[in-house]
């Protein structure tokens, strides 16, 4: 049965969806139409849930019905353990689209005497397949068999007949095994079963239990080779993805307001790129959860929908204390563009978080998350399973092109670098705006900078914000002789500036009246000047008058 | 080859069609219940092929399938029932003739 993959680009190897969210992205469509896929896994990590659900979902998204074959279960008893989970087999019983058959081995109650083969177990499943017409098949957990049979030889020939009867057939079949020590499975099923492959892992480190899945081969098909988390909750299994098999998501060059006033004037764009995520990191009590909230308030009065998933206060809480601060958020719940959602970070494992998250994402379609803080999340992880969870999560956010603000607290560090829960995001995000105390003389103020932001110019200074009843607000950047002032430095140098700026004026009113007596003095001898000069004049034309008289004078004389 | 009584051992044996472990089967368990139950029981043959629904009911993996539905408890042989003693054992009769 070697398949070999078409050159064709139009070639699309036939599958059929798995109806499990994620299982269907990263095996590219879902497991190899017409031919049996082995599942296998320990003890209680969710075969048989993942194979039910494959059969309930095919038949409620696809119209495909199924054949559940159970050696384990009682069919009872695998009604009532599935109803758990919302799937009610009785009706799809009823309906003729679901059959449910429990093949029940006893190893007491049976006596081998001489050869036979296994056409009792074809007959009653091809009856069940041609009664409903069934494209779908489990068989769970077929090595029951070997529990209850002695000879080996015949079970595994009839084996290797089963699958290749179940391909001719050409139902899309899912068999179940237990994991073995050293094999795959116990039996060495994977011999039979060899188009597609998927362990299924339970895993518990540091008390945290993780569910993993992971797809060992699945010939003639690409598909996601991580172990992939998945999670069993009250809609049956999910599957998520570490990361898209891409990055290729949309981007948007619409620019949203920080609802900050100041801070837009920081970025050169003037504010957030939609879509992008924010990291917003501080030691306690820097007002991060104020910048949040002012950013939920902004995002909510422009009727953008959005989640605050708060990890430290209650809703009530938040309400209130940002109500103190002029932020009425009350508001926007009840008009119904914001949701807080409050838990404790220990209340479950990193993946149900991430799993909470994306049931609310989809169920509110906001196109704004907040989350305070992030740092909270590690108490249940480790890191490297944080930031995973994390890159996930900002995978998924890109992907729907929702904008989000983080936000993390830092422990103080001396060197203000960053700290555990900021490294592990750093790289993912995209603006990182740092809030942190600027200690002085008795005093403590508080500052806000941008780290990064990809994708725009951004300011580079460090500028002073205040926090009143009136709200948040950054303060003009006050240069002194030694740099950014703050603080008190900050009014004492106004002080001194405004004296100075006294000085200056009475220094300046004082010349002016300087230069007036200067004036008045040059003008005065200016006068003076004149009138001698005038004087002067009038002299010589009377000497020259006299002159002409004499001379008048002197010639009649003469004549005479 | 019954009837004053109601048969004792009651006897089904599951086959699909006639296949020659079927046919030996058949012939097996008929030789072995003349010798050790004459006339106490009765033997019923299910041919699966005709009738595939029953193989849910007695819980038919293997076949041929020997069911002793009575007396109780119900017991189950597979094969061709070539191996005398662990057919009897199977159905737990003592051989009357040792």
């Amino acid at each position: 049965m070697a398949y070999k993959k078409t050159k064709s680009q139009q070639f699309i190897f036939p599958k059929s969806p798995t109806g499990i969210d994620g299982l269907d992205e990263i095996t590219n469509g879902g497991f190899p139409k017409g031919r049996p896929t082995l599942i296998c896994g320990g003890a209680g990590c969710g075969k048989t849930l993942l194979s039910m659900q494959f059969l309930i979902k095919g038949i409620t998204e696809h119209n495909e019905p199924g054949v559940f074959m159970s050696f384990e279960e009682p069919s009872d008893d695998l009604t009532l353990n599935v109803k758990s989970l919302g799937f009610d087999i009785e009706k799809l019983k009823a309906d003729k689209k679901l059959i449910v058959d429990h093949v029940r081995v006893e190893r007491s109650e049976i006596e081998e005497a001489g050869e036979y083969d296994l056409d009792g177990l074809f007959i009653r499943l091809g009856h069940a397949i041609d009664s409903i017409k069934a494209t779908r098949v489990v068989l769970d957990t077929i090595e029951s068999l070997f529990g209850g049979l002695d000879n080996q030889a015949i079970l595994r020939a009839e084996l290797r007949r089963l699958f290749h009867w179940l391909k001719a057939k050409g139902v899309t079949a899912i068999v179940t095994g237990e994991r073995g020590e050293a094999t795959l499975t116990r039996q060495g099923l994977e011999e039979y079963v060899s188009d597609c492959v998927i362990v299924l892992d339970h895993r518990v480190i540091d008390q945290v239990s993780t569910r993993r899945l992971r797809i060992v081969k699945y010939r003639g098909s690409t598909h996601g080779t991580n172990e992939y988390p998945f999670l069993i909750d009250a809609d049956g299994i999910s599957v998520l993805p570490i990361t898209s098999l891409k990055l290729d998501n949309d981007v948007s060059s619409d620019i949203i307001s920080t609802g900050v006033p100041g801070l837009d004037e920081m970025f050169h764009s003037g504010g957030f790129y939609r879509g992008s995520n924010t990291l917003i990191s501080g030691t306690a009590g820097t007002a991060k959860t104020t910048i949040a909230s002012y950013f939920a308030n902004e995002q909510c009065n422009k009727n953008e929908k959005t989640i605050y998933f708060a990890f430290e206060e209650s809703p009530q809480q938040l309400i209130r204390n940002m109500k103190s601060i002029g932020v009425d958020l009350e508001k926007h719940i009840k008009k119904g563009t914001l949701q807080i959602h409050s838990s404790r970070p220990s209340l479950n494992g990193l993946e149900l978080h991430l799993l909470t998250l994306r049931k609310l994402i989809k169920e509110f379609q906001p196109t704004t998350i907040i989350i305070d803080p992030i740092s909270n999340l590690i108490t249940v992880g480790s890191q490297d399973e944080v930031r995973s969870m994390l890159v996930r999560l900002i995978d998924m956010l890109k992907a729907n092109n929702i904008t989000v603000l983080f936000t993390s607290l830092n422990k103080r560090t001396d060197k203000f670098r960053p700290d555990l829960a900021e490294e592990s995001v750093s790289s993912l995000v995209d603006i990182w705006i740092t809030v942190r105390d600027m200690e002085g003389i008795g005093e403590r103020n508080r500052g806000i900078f941008i780290v990064k932001a990809r994708g725009m110019g951004h300011s580079n200074q460090v500028r002073e914000f205040v926090i009143t009843d009136q709200g948040m607000e950054l303060l003009d950047v006050e240069l002194g002789p030694k740099g950014i002032l703050t603080g008190s430095e900050r009014q004492s140098h106004r002080i001194e500036k405004k004296m100075s700026d006294m000085k200056h004026q009475n220094e300046i009113i004082r010349k002016d009246r300087e230069i007036e007596r200067k004036r008045k003095a040059l003008e005065a001898n200016i006068e003076a000047l004149r009138n001698e000069f005038e004087s002067a004049e009038e002299e010589l034309n009377i000497l020259k008058a006299t002159e002409e008289l004499y001379a008048k004078l002197t010639s009649k004389k003469k004549k005479e | 080859m019954k009837k004053e009584v109601v048969a004792e051992w009651q006897l089904l044996l599951y086959i699909a069609g006639q296949t020659p472990k079927s046919i030996k089967a058949l012939e097996n368990i008929k030789k072995y219940a003349e010798e050790h139950l004459a006339g106490k029981y009765s033997i019923e043959i299910i041919d699966l092929l005709k009738n595939p629904q029953l193989a849910e009911g007695d819980q038919i993996l293997a076949v041929p399938t020997l069911v002793r539905k009575f007396p109780e408890p119900i017991r189950k042989i597979i094969g061709d029932l070539s191996n005398e003693e662990r057919v009897l054992v199977g159905l737990n009769i003592k051989p009357l003739n040792p």
